[in-house]
């Protein structure tokens, strides 16, 4: 895979100190938000701990000695990122996430592209052929988690424009 | 023993001290007396012993009144004694402890040692004879008063003694006054007064000296006391004395303040008023109070109280813009900054520096890097 190429923010030391300034807070939590989303996208990364976060060096910069410091620090980023829809808490101690850096409705919109491309409405398909048959293996939810999957089909579902169903083995989905 | 006369253990004018003993007994002849423990002085002109105990109980007796005096060694339980033989009593002589004594000497006996050291001073002093040149009031035959035996001085030579007598009591205290702070404390006052009499002085002399050096000395009297702090005795309490003062802060901080950029920390301002006042020390509250007051009042300066609490007084001309501007200037020049490093660059004190620092971080100018090595400020470039 290709290196990942960080921000330039990710290099500027007060990037790791939470700003009193309300307003250059809120820009520095943007770029975080947008740094944590690249990341996990580039690494395929689709849950984060906020015990561990600073192991990661997302949250850990060795080359110029910073750490956001504070879990509460992690907590504001995941915050900001929940307000946009690319978050969810995995427990009630909100410890662990689901990092969403697609969220469920975009992930669908782009199955429906790719359905809609190869003249497949009206086909009905197993969600493992979806993430893992040979037919999307040039399509970025080629691999996609089986949980986020199936949350992409429910919110097509929701706009009618799917439907998932049970099958023996797993679960089917008819494309409209 | 009947020879000594009770004495308020003061020397006289012409009278030096020569050498002191303690731990010394006194025998009546050979006689232990009452007078236990105490301390042997003795001066160009008498013999004087002094309870230790009790300083009240002091005697004396002239040298002139000693015949001879010799050693006696120490021995076995025995401390080393001077033996000195004496004059009958003259006729008009002070009370003292003992009224009549069969005995025509006494003794001295030594229970810290220093007999050696005494003996020698003794023997000098009864072969200088130094009370002979020098008289001085002789309490065995003044009577009354020992003020009355002081040297008069008279006419020119007089005045001259009064002239360097006064000179070197000035001299006194202006070295007592900065030996430490305490002592200026209670010396203040006399300074003060010191330093208008010398502004009197200046102002009779004007054609004497050049105008520059007139205004250089009084540039150092300034800094040394305002000729009429205002105080609460001639303003009473509350906002009145509050307004004058606020008035006289206003005279006289606006040079320092132009000095120092247009700004100084309220503290710094304190202790600034406080040393020009001398005696008549502000409290922190009136000061406060009266800084207050500087805008109802229009005048020129502001008490500015900074979102750290951090108060200061600054010049109501004084450009907050520019100070920004000065701040950002050197951090963009040098890519980051401490409030030490800025201190350093403008030559302010660090408080302010880092005050300005967070105003400008405040305005959105700055942003920080908090790290285990500091507080540095960056430009804000988010």
């Amino acid at each position: 895979a290709m290196n990942f190429e960080w921000p330039w923010q990710y290099n500027f030391p007060p990037f790791f100190t939470l700003q009193p300034n309300v307003d250059t807070r809120q820009k520095q939590l943007a770029a975080w938000c947008s740094l944590v989303l690249s990341y996990c996208r580039h690494h395929k990364l689709y849950t984060l701990d906020v015990m561990e976060a600073q192991e990661s060096p997302v949250f850990n910069n060795k080359k110029i000695e910073r750490i956001l410091i504070s879990n509460k620090h992690v907590c504001y980023v995941c915050l900001c990122l929940l307000t946009a829809g690319n978050l969810e808490w995995l427990d009630k101690n909100k410890s662990r996430c689901l990092v969403m850096w697609r969220r469920p409705e975009e992930w669908g919109k782009l199955i429906y592209q790719w359905v809609s491309k190869n003249g497949m409405v009206n086909s009905v398909f197993t969600l493992y052929e979806l993430s893992n048959g040979d037919d999307t293996e040039s399509e970025e939810f080629h691999g996609l988690e089986e949980w986020m999957l199936l949350r992409s089909l429910q919110a097509l579902q929701s706009d009618g424009k799917a439907e998932v169903f049970t099958m023996d083995d797993g679960k089917g989905v008819k494309f409209f | 023993m009947d020879r000594f006369s009770w004495s308020n253990g003061l020397l006289e004018i012409n009278e030096t001290l020569v050498i002191q003993q303690r731990g010394v007994r006194l025998y009546d002849g050979d006689e232990k007396s009452k007078l236990d423990v105490g301390v042997a002085l003795l001066s160009t002109h008498r013999l004087i012993w002094r309870d230790i105990k009790n300083h009240e109980c002091c005697m004396s007796m002239p040298l002139s009144q000693i015949i001879f005096f010799e050693e006696q060694a120490a021995g076995i339980g025995k401390s080393a004694k001077i033996v000195i033989h004496l004059h009958p009593s003259p006729a008009n002589k002070e009370p003292g402890p003992l009224q009549n004594s069969k005995y025509s000497y006494i003794k001295l006996s030594f229970k810290e040692h220093g007999q050696i050291e005494f003996y020698r001073r003794l023997t000098e002093e009864m072969t200088q004879r130094r009370w002979e040149n020098t008289p001085v009031s002789q309490p065995i035959s003044s009577g009354t008063g020992s003020q009355s035996g002081r040297t008069r001085a008279v006419g020119i030579v007089g005045i001259e003694r009064k002239i360097e007598e006064k000179r070197k009591e000035t001299d006194k205290n202006i070295s007592e006054a900065f030996e430490d702070l305490s002592k200026l404390m209670v010396k203040a006052k006399e300074m003060v007064e010191l330093s208008r009499s010398i502004a009197t002085k200046i102002k009779d002399k004007q054609g004497d000296i050049t105008e520059d050096e007139t205004i250089r000395f009084k540039s150092y009297l300034l800094s040394m006391g305002i000729a009429n702090p205002v105080t609460r005795e001639t303003h009473g309490s509350g906002t009145h004395y509050h307004m004058q003062l606020a008035k006289q802060l206003g005279d006289m901080l606006q040079a320092p303040l132009e000095e120092r950029g247009g700004m100084m920390a309220l503290t710094e301002v304190y202790c600034l008023v406080n040393r020009a006042r001398g005696m008549e020390l502000l409290s922190p509250e009136d000061l406060l109070n009266a800084c207050k007051m500087f805008e109802s009042l229009k005048l020129p300066l502001r008490l500015r109280v900074f979102d750290s609490g951090v108060m200061v007084v600054q010049l109501q001309s004084h450009s907050e813009e520019e100070m920004i501007a000065s701040a950002l200037d050197s951090v963009s020049e040098k890519g980051s900054l401490t409030a030490e490093e800025l201190a350093k660059l403008l030559g302010l004190s660090v408080l302010l520096s880092k005050e300005r620092l967070l105003l400008a971080e405040k305005m959105g100018h700055l942003c920080r890097d908090d790290s285990v090595e500091g507080l540095r400020f960056y430009i804000n470039v988010f």
